[in-house]
């Protein structure tokens, strides 16, 4: 009997050389004449342990990790498809204490199942959810949403069934669901991970919003920078075809769901819902001036449902185990699961998906296990670009959506990036200001200008050019992007800036730092 | 302007043929010129304008918005740094530093032997192995100056 071997082939895996590793593993196996089946699964997100190599045991799956093709063959040697002691030995998988204590709902099957095999996902609980949708009426999944409390993860945490609800009572034939696949903060790769390593749980999630509202086409919107994503959704949704769940007739059902990925080109503000419905249309991702929301004009002018990746693929487990089993997790008005990502200067990055409420502090040390270079933990950005950078002061903020507002900080898509002692956050503010000026779609003058200008105050306050008039000058410049700029990005480009000018204004002393 | 060869005008009728009757098909069909000519010549723009009966200036508005498409030859790789925050808690502004002096070149140019183009990338979703780098299509992560130097002399070889 042949046994199961598990290597990623997640993208950040396949960065730390999975793909080298599963040959080598092929070639010794066949050397020695052993019978194993290579399984290429998803990431369980424990990044420092990659390439992380799993044996099914009868007892359960065996980790080895971080592994290099030169390793290979003295894993064989010491018999490590039966479990056999060797240096990189971890154990067993879902005992390691990183990944024992989380609870993961959305990301439950990422890593642990064959990405594309519908029987897989079947067999680890998938499509329960829409098998349950669809003996439902379409109000009452909406309902569903509405109760589990779902929020949306993209970083606005919109209530999800509040868009749902306005799709649906749109008296209108052709409605879309679309999903914003656009990852484009740094420090998030939560929705890569689940494109990769559970598609299916994706494409469940949308065609239980299509059934919901009653679109009959949905888009997944993906950033170029994603190409293995790409691959892993397109081979999903040819199975899922096959499988009868997509189609004209999904499941014998009567009802109707197609489902197409659309490539994006490297532009940040097409994260941005009405840029994004612009850039799928095929035009500039120039944002939309709301009202009309996209729940009532969205994609081609018709009613449309706009959810972010992890949003969508929380939908099947609120359906199939129901609206009050997701509502338990969580605290106040952050109800669920959060998968956040531990990303930049952190020995243990990774996906770490746990109820709303931990501590960042927690999250840092007791995950992280502090910075990678051993140096203190100086500052984090949480949410991504537009997000707050916080000190280490603030560490024992809760995460949740509610008290990281309260410390003038934001939550986003769940990217937490951590510097250690020796950042300049002066370059970080003049960062954050380059980057809206790279990213700015031109619609209005204070993204367009404002960040320009900023980059140049910056400049002048580093250089030592009239220094406090120029701080003041900044804060007025902050103060007029919030308040005059369209969208998010104008609009939340002061955030970082402004929490420097607030916890590191030293920084900005040349000569005091570096 | 320069003008399209024959294969590269017959290339892009074959593109706008394969996506015209799709709904939205313009960015679909710049990622297929791209694909296959590596870029997307100025010549090429009053072909898809007629194609999808749009303005001239309607198309070359979006091939300018969007940072993926490029109206100019690259090197035989590419090379897409990132520079965003993650990175850049990791040493990625040291990277892009010791990468342009590699190569001798600045962001967005091209080496001299014709090997290599250089462009910055804002996150490549590989943030807890910062700093990260795409090649062609593939991700590499946790780049030392070491190993983009490995990098380097593996692609010069490749041809």
């Amino acid at each position: 009997m042949s046994i199961d071997i598990y290597v990623p082939r997640d993208a950040s895996a396949l960065s730390l050389g999975a793909e080298a590793v599963a040959r080598a593993i092929e070639a010794e196996a066949r050397a020695r004449r052993s019978q194993v089946r290579l399984i290429r699964n998803g990431s369980r997100g424990l990044y420092w342990l990659e390439p992380l190599v799993e044996v099914a045991l009868e007892n359960g799956r065996f980790a080895y990790g971080p592994v290099q093709p030169h390793d290979v063959a003295s894993l064989f040697a010491a018999d490590f498809l039966q479990g056999g002691a060797h240096p990189l030995s971890l154990g067993l998988t879902e005992e390691i204490p990183y990944l024992k204590s989380q609870q993961r709902l959305t990301s439950a099957r990422v890593g642990v199942i064959e990405p594309t095999s519908v029987a897989d996902y079947i067999a680890h609980g998938g499509y329960q959810g829409l098998r349950r949708a669809l003996a439902m009426t379409q109000a009452e999944i909406v309902q569903c949403v509405l109760d589990s409390g779902l929020r949306g993860r993209g970083g606005a945490a919109f209530p999800t069934g509040i868009k749902w609800k306005t799709v649906l009572e749109q008296p209108i034939a052709q409605k879309y669901v679309t999903c914003n696949a656009d990852e484009g903060d740094s420090g998030t790769f939560s929705d890569r991970m689940l494109m990769e390593g559970d598609p299916l749980a994706l494409i469940e999630g949308m065609t239980i919003a299509g059934i919901a509202v009653g679109a009959t086409q949905g888009y997944i919107y993906l950033r170029v920078e994603y190409p293995h994503a790409y691959a892993t959704l397109n081979e999903a949704l040819n199975a899922a075809r096959q499988a009868g769940y997509l189609g004209r007739d999904v499941l014998g059902s009567g009802r109707q769901f197609e489902l197409e990925v659309r490539l994006g080109a490297g532009a940040y503000i097409c994260g941005e819902e009405t840029s994004m419905l612009e850039s799928l249309e095929g035009k500039r991702g120039e944002i939309r001036v709301r009202p009309p929301l996209p729940a009532i004009k969205g994609l081609f002018g018709q009613p449309t449902v706009v959810n972010n990746v992890v949003t969508l693929a929380s939908i099947p487990i609120i359906l199939a185990r129901g609206a009050a089993y997701y509502r338990d997790f969580g605290t106040g008005k952050s109800r669920g699961t959060l998968p956040l990502q531990l990303a930049g200067n952190i020995r243990h990055g990774g996906l770490v998906e746990r109820a709303f409420g931990l501590s960042l502090r927690e999250l840092l040390y007791d995950y992280g296990g502090g910075s990678a270079t051993g140096r203190p933990i100086r500052a984090v950005q949480v949410g991504g670009p537009l997000g707050a950078y916080i000190p280490a002061s603030q560490f024992d903020v809760a995460i949740d959506y509610e008290a990281l507002t309260g410390i003038g900080a934001l939550l986003g898509h769940g990217g937490v990036v951590a510097f250690d002692d020796t950042v300049d956050m002066a370059q970080m503010a003049r960062y954050a200001m380059e980057f809206c000026a790279v990213e700015s779609c031109g619609k209005c003058t204070p993204c367009r200008i404002g960040s320009t200008r900023g980059v140049e105050v910056i400049d002048r306050i580093i250089g030592g050019v009239e220094r406090e008039r120029n701080l003041i000058l900044l804060e007025d410049l902050c103060e007029t992007m919030l308040q005059g700029s369209l969208c998010g990005l104008g609009g939340m480009t002061p955030f970082p800036v402004q929490s420097i000018l607030k916890h590191f204004r030293d920084d900005f002393h040349a000569g005091t730092r570096h | 302007m320069q003008s399209l060869s024959d294969a590269q005008h017959q290339a892009v009728l074959r593109v706008i043929a394969e996506h015209r009757s799709r709904p939205g098909p313009l960015i679909e069909i710049l990622h297929g010129v791209q694909a296959s000519l590596g870029f997307v010549p100025a010549a090429a723009v009053p072909v898809i304008a007629e194609g999808l009966n749009l303005s001239r200036a309607e198309v070359h508005g979006v091939v300018t918005f969007y940072h993926f498409f490029r109206n100019h030859p690259v090197g035989r790789h590419v090379v897409r740094l990132c520079q965003a925050e993650s990175c850049q808690a990791m040493g990625a502004r040291e990277l892009a530093a010791h990468a342009k002096r590699r190569l001798g070149i600045d962001f967005h140019e091209t080496s001299a032997d014709g090997a290599f183009t250089l462009e910055p990338v804002y996150c490549l979703g590989n943030c807890a192995c910062s700093p990260a780098l795409m090649i062609d299509g593939d991700l590499l992560g946790r780049v030392t100056p070491q190993s983009f130097d490995d990098m380097v002399a593996a692609g010069q070889r490749r041809t």
